[in-house]
């Protein structure tokens, strides 16, 4: 389909322009008066294979879930799925009674998470905002510390992961070797680190390990909009290093933190692919997040209903989060159109 | 910050202390690699005491690595450059063009970006039974499967990214080529698409990291022929042996690919981070 420039009325679209001087109005480019938008199948055209893919991929298996969290589904029937008998709130009531070892479970799964969701961003912030402010100046061999940096970022998340798992493994592995031989932590006893509460911690070092150089990169960014001299103009006026960054670095990422915070939790409560690899299929009671929890009731014990149950109730929470989210990321006015 | 002596001290300590937390699993994972495997076990050598490139060698005959190479190859090319285009018309459409339903179509991508793969495996596992039970069209164990689920679980950040990047393009721009006779696709090739590569390259390159190192999806759609390398990797785990050198090797040789692409794109993926993401 083709539009002329003539075509003012909607050669003038997009409000998001930062050149727009009044988003809406038409533009008029040739000095024609505006003509009265016609009706384009164009736009719908250019979103329909996301459109199919998303109800396919995303929307589909979304409500499809919720329906699994209301049938009887097993090994039996799992072909057959169609045929399966709704057995209402049954997969609700055994699954999620907080006063039964599988409803607890899965609601102190739910509490671990969070915990390890705050531990993980927090520290994988504050060493991407340390890395961020001090490659902000220049010096010798700054471009190649910011590349090496995000190096763990760009390997695939189960090759980090692999490395983790080495030196974690034996006893005798690189970290007792750095922790026990070097500084003597411990009382020269060799932990076990993919064992019971100690597994809980060595999946913590490895996501902030995989996660940090994204906080890295998202705060470098921000931080190249601020100019050298508001620090120099601090400095004069006597403020300390400590002062500098409270009052300036800090305020100066604080519209890109929100988004970054909230991707970065999404990202760690979410967590799959550490566990699976570190743990296998199945992972330590002490150190199950709930996306491993959700994937051992249905392909571990194939109990479908149980897993489907507690999907929706993630569904739910991460419902009113991703509400949260959007306001966030979409620019205040940009989404009234 | 201004560079005072105590800046300059906390910028060497910090650094440095950031560089060996980075650098050690690396130099792990590459050290091991060149060691022959009886010097793996036991206490962990820093300065190998002997180094060989046959692990490089044997990876290939332990387990069938080039096979899971291929498939990890045509799965994440085709996806990745699937998931392009149709992000890149997508977020043109919601950049450029005024439609009814664009605020809904554009909040429900965004949405679905939230909620964990563990959520989508079983019902889309049901689905892809479904359609084979109608259609015959084989969606499990094989790459098509896999594909059309690795691009639609990278198109919401490649569509809100590419939007706020295509609206930061002055309109003036393809209303210039739109006079010249173009129309409007013939802008967004000739246009849009020259001015927006460093955003389309930063999508495309987030898009091929995602999909390679995919395991959750890969792990319940594949079977022995269609295995992808995160898969793969497990091989050199047996029930009694782990060929720690084989397996770092192997680690190494399937991190090339991403890291050198990474590497080569640098500039152009944070460019595009910061003026996509980053508002």
């Amino acid at each position: 389909m083709s539009h002329s420039a003539l075509d003012s009325g909607t050669a003038a679209e997009g409000s998001k322009s930062a050149i727009d001087p009044e988003p809406g109005q038409p533009q008029g480019v040739t000095g024609q008066p505006p003509r009265k938008p016609r009706r384009s199948f164009l736009p719908y055209g250019l979103i329909l294979p996301a459109a199919i893919l998303e109800i396919l991929i995303h929307i589909g298996p979304m409500l499809l879930g919720i329906w699994i969290a209301f049938i009887s589904l097993t090994q039996l029937n799992l072909t057959n799925w169609l045929n399966a008998p709704f057995v209402g709130l049954q997969n609700f009531v055994n699954g999620l009674n907080p006063e039964s070892t599988i409803g607890q479970a899965f609601f102190s799964t739910v509490g671990r998470t969070l915990g390890y969701t705050i531990l993980v961003v927090g520290f994988s912030w504050i060493l991407g905002m340390a890395g961020a402010v001090f490659l902000s100046s220049n010096f010798k061999g700054r471009a190649i510390l910011r590349t090496f940096f995000l190096v763990p970022y760009a390997l695939p998340a189960y090759v980090g992961t692999i490395a983790w798992a080495f030196m974690f493994n034996q006893r005798d592995g690189a970290v007792n070797q750095i922790l026990v031989d070097t500084f003597h932590l411990f009382g020269d006893e060799r932990p076990f680190w993919l064992l019971g509460q100690n597994s809980f911690g060595a999946m913590i070092v490895v996501n902030i390990w995989q996660l940090w150089p994204f906080a890295f990169l998202m705060l470098m960014a921000a931080l190249q909009n601020v100019p050298n001299e508001v620090y120099e103009a601090a400095a004069i006026d006597g403020a300390t290093l400590w002062q500098q960054f409270r009052t300036i670095t800090l305020p100066m990422v604080r519209p890109a933190n929100g988004v970054l915070l909230m991707v970065m939790s999404l990202w760690t409560f979410n967590q799959f692919n550490i566990p699976f690899v570190l743990f296998g299929a199945s992972s330590p009671k002490e150190a199950t997040l709930v996306s491993p929890l959700i994937y051992q009731n249905s392909f571990g014990s194939w109990n479908f209903g149980l897993g489907g149950a507690m999907s929706v109730l993630l569904l739910i929470a991460l419902f009113i989060a991703s509400v949260f989210y959007i306001r966030m990321v979409l620019p205040k006015g940009a989404d009234n159109d | 910050m201004i560079e005072t002596r105590n800046f300059r001290i906390l910028r060497n300590v910090v650094l440095t202390i950031l560089s060996l937390w980075v650098a050690i699993p690396l130099y792990v994972v590459v050290s091991t690699s060149l060691k022959p495997l009886k010097d793996v076990a036991g206490l962990f050598q820093w300065i190998p005491r002997q180094i060989t490139a046959s692990p490089y060698l044997d990876i290939w005959t332990t387990v069938p690595l080039a096979k899971y190479f291929q498939n990890s190859l045509i799965i994440t090319v085709c996806a990745t450059l699937c998931s392009v285009t149709v992000a890149v018309l997508a977020a043109y459409s919601i950049a450029r063009l005024q439609f009814k339903g664009k605020r809904a179509f554009s909040l429900t991508v965004l949405s679905t970006q939230m909620f964990p793969g563990i959520l989508f495996l079983l019902p889309l596992y049901l689905i892809f039974t479904q359609i084979r039970n109608l259609t015959g069209l084989q969606l499990q164990g094989s790459y098509l499967g896999l594909i059309i689920t690795y691009m639609t679980f990278t198109l919401p950040f490649a569509i809100w990214m590419l939007s706020g990047y295509f609206a930061s393009i002055p309109k003036e721009l393809e209303e210039a080529s739109m006079i010249d006779g173009t129309g409007r696709m013939g802008a967004l090739i000739r246009v849009i698409l020259p001015v927006a590569k460093p955003g389309i390259i930063a999508v495309a390159v987030y898009s091929f990291i995602s999909a390679w190192g995919e395991v959750l999806f890969a792990s319940v759609l594949t079977n022995e022929a269609t295995k992808t390398l995160s898969l793969g990797l497990k091989a050199y785990a047996s029930e009694s042996d782990v060929f720690w050198n084989q397996l770092m090797a192997a680690s190494v040789v399937v991190s090339l690919p991403v890291l050198i692409g990474f590497i080569l794109v640098q500039k152009h993926l944070v460019a595009g981070l910061s003026a996509g993401a980053v508002k």
